[in-house]
């Protein structure tokens, strides 16, 4: 038998807790109407990567009802904020750990090293690259525009350059 | 041959105290560029921009005032000019410098852009990785703004020009000019198809310029200087200098501005730039413009490093990304970790992109771990050639430039380095172990 409410009767499951604190929420409308000014007045839907952004920073990743809201304030539906947060790999669809680590392989960097520093990351970490905890996102990137002073790492979208094994560890002691 | 002795002109003031505060850009001289182009008729400026023999410098050495003359003057469509700061060419790193030490150097160029280009709303667009960059410059537009050199008025004339940083999230695709309009529209950047071109329609289907960070910071010294000039200091099709970015198993690396004949071994040997290789090593391969350039060998290395002297090669100077390996390095594991790069970063529109490329890195992965059987280096062959022919450069079978990306170093590895690919086939392993870089310092 078929049990599914239709669809006009659908209520969402009511969230644990609202999306943003009122300071965020105040936030989030004063940046969103700062962001909306940069774009003529219909084309909205232009701003979906600062939005994105936008709330990404407030809550540390995109939350299924962040997208519905960023949707809606930008007159899209909630599949077009979706398609564009999983085409780019800086928008987090899942929440990552505190840390983001970042580490460029690719060519510039892997001649100076980039391996065995990821290597030396994943021991340090406990993490294969990939793999995330709720310390750590660890993950292989490609390059970051550092290859005259590589190795690099991106730390939570922070830049670390030229790195030796002492910096490593000492970026890494300094993080709370 | 150049006829105007060679000075740095975009590089000048980098590491110099406060570089990029206004104050100090106008104690150098900054924004009397535009103050002559405001002078001038828009046609004129464009006329000015081509006699100079700027050409852009985001990777295809596009002729910069052409490009500028292709935008329609009796569109009645608000234009727009998108600047494409997103640095993504693995090997590259020069617009990074431009934007943390010399921003309004580029600032200055988009107004005088805009300007004759009837554009009164500029889109910087950064790669999503360039949080302190895009900080940068948005400090450096408001200077501007306040200074009165955006907003209502540009410098009194009456002309309004606004410009706003946009940052990307991680996508080397939006670096292609027409998935950069995609992404500036609030979309994945899926390339478009060409004809037409975006100085037709392009962002929010109106005319557009999309012009490098590099580009626009080299049109200042057009007008400060003169167009004869700065035509003067580089070759006969190419004028001005041009930054190289330098990285690899050299002593130096770092991003140089170089004059136009400057060549390979110039860069690679000397000392004011890299200062040749680590103790013991020898240069391997080359790559000449960025990771998809086709690689030069050691013997080919006394050519001028502009995009002309380049072509003859049958590669290119590209985005000016130099990557240097040495006897060390092993060609498969190089060309797998280029290969993923592409694979990592195609879009998923086109299908000869989107299954070529991971095909091409699981071959590569299965003969760099001594899997490789015989037959395979002509498979790896075919699917490249299936993703885009070689040579020349441009037959590529797909809606965007990734697809030849992603093509050309396969076929320039297996021209120069078959013997090395057979190697690993024939041995079932690796011939350099558990040393495939060869790294030396810290993490040797």
């Amino acid at each position: 038998m078929l049990t599914t409410k239709p669809f006009e009767t659908y209520e969402a499951p009511a969230m644990a807790e609202p999306l943003f604190t009122p300071e965020e929420q105040k936030k989030f409308d004063a940046e969103i109407a700062e962001i909306l000014s940069h774009y003529p007045a219909d084309r909205k839907s232009a701003a979906m990567l600062p939005a994105l952004r936008l709330l990404q920073e407030l809550k540390g990743w995109l939350p299924p009802e962040g997208l519905k809201l960023v949707a809606s304030r930008l007159g899209v539906t909630p599949e077009r904020a979706y398609e564009v947060a999983s085409f780019y790999v800086m928008y987090h669809l899942k929440k990552p750990g505190k840390y983001v680590v970042d580490v460029c392989t690719n060519l510039s960097c892997a001649l100076w090293g980039a391996e065995k520093m990821l290597a030396y990351l994943e021991q340090k970490l406990g993490l294969k690259a990939g793999e995330a905890n709720e310390r750590f996102t660890l993950r292989e990137t490609e390059c970051l525009a550092s290859c005259g002073t590589a190795p690099c790492l991106q730390i939570n979208e922070d830049h670390h350059e030229s790195l030796t094994k002492a910096k490593v560890d000492a970026i890494f002691d300094k993080l709370s | 041959m150049a006829t105007t002795a060679f000075e740095p002109l975009i590089s000048a003031a980098w590491g110099k105290p406060n570089s990029w505060k206004l104050d100090e850009y106008k104690k150098r001289g900054g924004y009397k560029g535009l103050e002559k182009a405001l002078e001038m008729a828009p046609a004129q400026i464009i006329d000015e921009v081509k006699k100079s023999n700027l050409r852009g410098r985001g990777g295809a050495g596009f002729p910069t005032g052409l490009k500028w003359s292709f935008v329609p003057k009796d569109s009645p469509k608000p234009k727009y000019l998108a600047v494409n700061g997103d640095e993504s060419e693995p090997g590259t790193f020069k617009d990074r410098y431009i934007l943390e030490h010399d921003p309004h150097m580029m600032l200055e160029g988009i107004a005088i852009a805009s300007y004759a280009l009837g554009v009164h709303t500029c889109y910087v667009y950064l790669r999503g990785e360039f949080k302190f960059q895009a900080e940068r410059t948005n400090a450096a537009i408001r200077e501007a703004y306040a200074a009165g050199i955006f907003g209502k008025k540009v410098l009194g004339k009456d002309f309004q020009l606004d410009c706003y940083v946009v940052r990307g999230a991680g996508a080397y695709i939006c670096g292609e000019e027409t998935a950069l309009l995609e992404s500036l529209e609030g979309k994945k950047g899926w390339p478009r198809l060409k004809p037409p071109f975006p100085a037709v329609v392009g962002l929010f289907g109106c005319p557009t310029v999309v012009n490098n960070v590099e580009t626009l910071a080299s049109v200042p010294h057009v007008f400060t200087r003169g167009p004869g000039w700065y035509a003067g200091l580089g070759t006969d099709k190419s004028g001005g200098t041009r930054l190289v970015c330098l990285s690899g198993t050299v002593n130096r690396p770092g991003v140089y501005e170089v004059p136009l004949e400057a060549t390979f071994n110039q860069l690679i040997f000397d000392d004011k730039y890299g200062r040749g290789l680590p103790a013991g090593r020898k240069v391997k391969a080359v790559i000449p413009g960025g990771s998809s350039a086709p690689i030069l060998s050691p013997d080919e290395l006394d050519v001028a490093m502009e995009f002309e002297a380049v072509k003859v090669k049958q590669t290119m100077a590209g985005s000016g990304g130099v990557i240097v390996m040495d006897d060390t390095t092993c060609m498969v594991r190089s060309l797998w970790r280029v290969a993923r790069f592409y694979a990592e970063e195609s879009c998923g529109q086109c299908t000869p992109c989107r299954e070529g490329t991971p095909w091409q890195t699981r071959l590569l992965r299965k003969i760099e771990e001594g899997r490789g059987e015989p037959g395979d280096v002509e498979i790896l062959s075919n699917v490249a050639s299936s993703i885009a022919p070689y040579p020349p450069i441009g037959l590529g079978n797909t809606i965007c430039a990734l697809g030849d990306a992603a093509a050309l170093p396969t076929h320039s590895f297996l021209m120069r380095f078959r013997d090395e690919f057979e190697a690993h086939i024939r041995e079932h392993r690796c011939p350099f172990g558990d040393k495939p870089w060869g790294a030396f310092g810290d993490w040797s």
